[in-house]
């Protein structure tokens, strides 16, 4: 049932480079269906903590459970039932975009007939339908990043792993993200994003954590987070928001 | 210390490399003739210049150049360079770009399919890649009556172990490689010197005996020892002894290239 109903549990995560704990002590859990985004400053070991989740690097201690199945241990067999997109694009340039896609939904054991298939639906969602022959370096930074997605659904995952899916968009290209992954969440999709966009967080996720040198400072709803932390609005000219929770909770500093 | 073991720890090997060793045989495909065409012109090169030329000075069928033409002892030998050379590119510039300039690797690791897989399919297809340069070559040296011997085709599977022979100390240099430019030692240290002291161009048995001694160990060596005869219609001396040698650096290289990959991409 965990299986089903938590796709991701974290359980006092632990991962230090150097002499450094850059994640020092998580713990949160997906339920089915929902959005969870982790927020935090530039270094707060977002990446480090789904890179973790993946498989893609061995944590000090802690445990997690990806979709049923133990991580490290099972990461493969767990990343076939995932869809990611990563901090940073990397498409194949070596193909175009149909290309792409087709040869990585081979990575998932996927057959051609099938992938065919399913390539002009994703290029389509991506709005990218035009683009199906262009090389990977004649796409602009936004339509990467809207194939970088499309290719995170070729084996239809049952969670998205996100890492800052919008960085880079110009607005509309952001709100075409939005509206798609509110469309996936409503497919009954699970998904775990990163972002520094407090407007985004607060339109897709259910439930946030916000993250600062590598532990969760603070996690609910944005509504609960607004409330509890920011019950009076800085400003009489609007309500407060998740905004302001952010630079509350981590500072005005910039981090190094 | 845990994460040093870890990171040697025995590959696990499976057949998902093979989604790996297709994708890159599906970018080769693209530009498959002007890549043969280009694998070919070097070599080409030194067999003619060298054969024609300097073996023209030679008296004919010396009993150290098999009792045959000097050009066809250097054709033996030209098989064996370019295998060797084909296969140090792709594992050095070639997968560095995959490995590091692309981030290919990084993406390939987001779907079900391990770093072992990774580097296993790089491994199989450099050395696949090295065969099909190693191919042209005994066709143009089969065209033009340099080799006669149905044994000949023995040379394929032999070129293809030479393949995986350079393939795998070259993925040892690619993972701790900072950038292109550290592969010019790896030629200029190991690969030229290789080229030179491994019997491609004149018999081992030339060099003074400390040469010799050192020959032994080199791959290249175990490379001509085993193709030369077979492209003169011989069975190799020791045959086994120098498959094993082969064998042996393909897996142990194979095995270090792996543990040093893990720990630069799986930090
Ligand atoms: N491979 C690595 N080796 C050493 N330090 C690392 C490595 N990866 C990350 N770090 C360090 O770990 C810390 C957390 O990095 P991480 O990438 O997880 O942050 P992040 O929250 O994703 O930040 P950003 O918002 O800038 O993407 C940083 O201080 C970073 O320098
Ligand atoms: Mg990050």
């Amino acid at each position: 049932m965990e299986t089903l109903n938590q796709p991701l549990v974290v359980t006092d995560l632990h991962k230090r480079y150097g002499g450094r704990e850059v994640v020092a002590g998580i713990s949160f859990a997906l339920a089915r269906g929902e959005c969870f985004g982790l927020l935090g400053p530039n270094g707060a070991g977002k990446t480090t903590t789904l890179r973790c989740c993946l498989g893609l690097t061995g944590p000090d201690s802690g445990s997690i459970s990806l979709v049923g199945e133990p991580i490290p241990a099972r990461a493969r067999e767990a990343r076939a039932r995932i869809g990611v997109v990563p901090q940073f694009d990397n498409l194949d340039p070596d193909f175009t975009a149909a290309e792409n896609l087709l040869v990585f939904g081979r990575y998932f054991g996927i057959d051609d007939a099938a992938i065919r298939a399913r390539i002009p639906r994703l290029l389509d969602f991506a709005g990218l339908s035009s683009k199906a022959n262009a090389q990977i370096r004649e796409l602009s930074g936004g339509m990467k990043r809207r194939l970088t997605l499309a290719r995170a659904l070729i084996n239809d995952p049952d969670l998205l792993v996100l890492d800052e899916p919008t960085t880079g968009l110009d607005p509309q290209a952001r709100h075409l993200i939005w509206e798609r992954l509110q469309g996936l969440l409503a497919e009954g999709k699970t998904i775990l994003l990163t972002t520094h966009f407090m407007e985004e967080a607060e339109r897709l996720c259910h439930r946030l954590a916000i993250m600062d040198e590598g532990r969760i400072i603070s996690e609910g709803t944005p509504q609960a987070l607004i409330a509890e932390h920011i019950p009076v609005s800085p400003s009489p000219l609007r309500p407060s928001n998740l905004e302001d929770v952010f630079l509350k909770l981590t500072g005005h500093e910039l981090r190094d | 210390m845990m994460e040093a073991a870890a990171h040697f720890a025995p590959p696990s090997l499976s057949w998902r490399a093979v989604s790996v060793w297709r994708r890159n045989f599906m970018v080769w495909r693209k530009f498959a003739i002007p890549s043969i065409l280009g694998n070919l012109a070097d070599p080409m090169i030194y067999m003619f210049g060298l054969g024609y030329g300097l073996g023209s000075l030679l008296p004919q069928a010396l009993p150290a150049f098999g009792g045959g033409s000097y050009i066809a002892f250097l054709a033996a030998g030209t098989v064996c360079a370019s295998t060797m050379n084909a296969a140090s590119f792709e594992a050095l510039y070639s997968a560095f770009a995959r490995m590091h300039v692309q981030k290919s690797w990084d993406a390939i690791m987001n779907a079900p399919i391990s770093l072992d897989d990774i580097v296993l399919g790089e491994l199989l297809w450099t050395a696949a890649k090295a065969m099909l340069s190693g191919i042209a070559i005994l066709i143009v040296i089969a065209v033009l009556g340099l080799t006669h011997s149905p044994l000949a085709f023995w040379a394929i599977p032999c070129v293809f172990l030479t393949g995986l022979a350079f393939a795998a100390p070259g993925l040892i240099v690619t993972a701790l490689a900072p950038s292109y430019d550290f592969f010019m030692y790896y030629f200029t240290l190991f690969i030229t010197p290789m080229m030179l002291l491994s019997g491609v161009f004149f018999p081992l048995e030339q060099l003074p005996t400390a040469f010799q001694a050192v020959a032994q160990v080199l791959p290249l060596t175990h490379a001509v020892a085993l193709i030369r005869p077979l492209l003169f219609g011989q069975v190799p001396d020791m045959a086994w002894l120098h498959i094993a040698v082969l064998a042996t650096i393909t897996v142990v290289c194979y095995w270090i290239a792996l543990g040093l990959i893990r720990r630069r991409l799986l930090s």
